[in-house]
């Protein structure tokens, strides 16, 4: 399962603001965080803003922040502003190509409701324990 | 806040018993829109682990469980294979507080493992038990027309 750039950047971002809600992140920041050019890192906030996820304030000590609900939104709620899920495909002509756009289907109808069962609530929930066990002794090192 | 503490004080996750399949029917007929009183009396013969929490003498939820050996080839392990809370009493616990209390089971029986299986447009209960923890499963449910 491969998500585009542009969604990966979304994700990271809203999770990064909801953990700290108070918080305001500037564009460098995360650009710099997640290796993002912050041009293209720009217009992937301005579409979460516009979809209501972040708020923007303009001028020094401005930046984003975290404007939903993080026991809500899910990660599809993300990545539907972004790519889709399980497009319907066309109509295919051969058996072969119908039997395989079928299985194509199958894995997508999974990858959506694993994305839309999980909350940023959760989410960041996943990472704090990821961050727990890695602290344990003896535990394996996080996975990055 | 102070409310909900108290709630929370009044509170108990206890085995099912006869007087509570009618509530325990209710609820989920409320859920899933139909009224099965002879499947829920089947539950209570069969199963062990099915709990109800209560406030003071009303059901609020309940769970059902079960732990199963080597079934799907895998060691023994705990199946949640039902849950439900009255939808006006959401969103303050109660099916954590289940699911602890059948995770505590699971464990008093040596059993370290907790399994579930969903229908995957059941966003809210694949929430959840997300929200608890739970990560998909190593199983691939798979079914056809007989």
């Amino acid at each position: 399962m491969k998500l585009q750039q542009s969604t990966l950047l979304a994700l990271y971002s809203v999770l990064e603001f909801a953990r700290e809600p108070r918080r305001q992140f500037s564009t460098a920041q995360i650009a710099e965080s997640y290796g993002a050019s912050p041009h293209h890192l720009a217009k992937v906030l301005g579409r979460l803003r516009r979809a209501g996820l972040v708020t923007a304030a303009r001028g020094s000590g401005g930046g984003y922040r975290f404007a939903g609900n993080a026991k809500r939104v899910t990660l599809l709620d993300v990545i539907a502003l972004f790519e889709r899920i399980g497009a319907p495909a066309k109509m295919k002509k051969l058996p072969l190509e119908g039997a395989i756009a079928q299985v194509l289907a199958e894995i997508d109808e999974t990858a959506k409701a694993t994305f839309g069962s999980i909350t940023l609530d959760t989410m960041l929930k996943i990472v704090t324990g990821r961050r727990a066990a890695g602290r344990r002794p003896g535990s394996a090192p996080p996975a990055r | 806040m102070h409310l909900k503490k108290m709630s929370a004080a009044r509170r108990k996750t206890r085995r099912a018993r006869r007087a509570d399949l009618a509530q325990v029917v209710e609820i989920d007929a409320r859920i899933t829109g139909l009224r099965k009183p002879a499947y829920w009396a089947g539950i209570l013969r069969r199963y062990r682990l099915f709990l109800v929490l209560t406030e003071r003498t009303k059901v609020q939820g309940y769970i059902v469980g079960d732990v199963r050996d080597w079934e799907f080839g895998s060691p023994p392990c705990g199946w949640v294979f039902g849950i439900g809370v009255r939808p006006e009493a959401r969103l303050r616990g109660a099916g954590a507080e289940m699911l602890q209390a059948m995770c505590a089971e699971f464990r008093s029986r040596g059993v370290y493992k907790v399994r579930t299986l969903l229908a995957r447009d059941n966003a809210l209960v694949l929430a959840f038990f997300r929200s608890q923890g739970m990560m998909a499963a190593p199983f691939i449910a798979l079914e056809m027309d007989t």
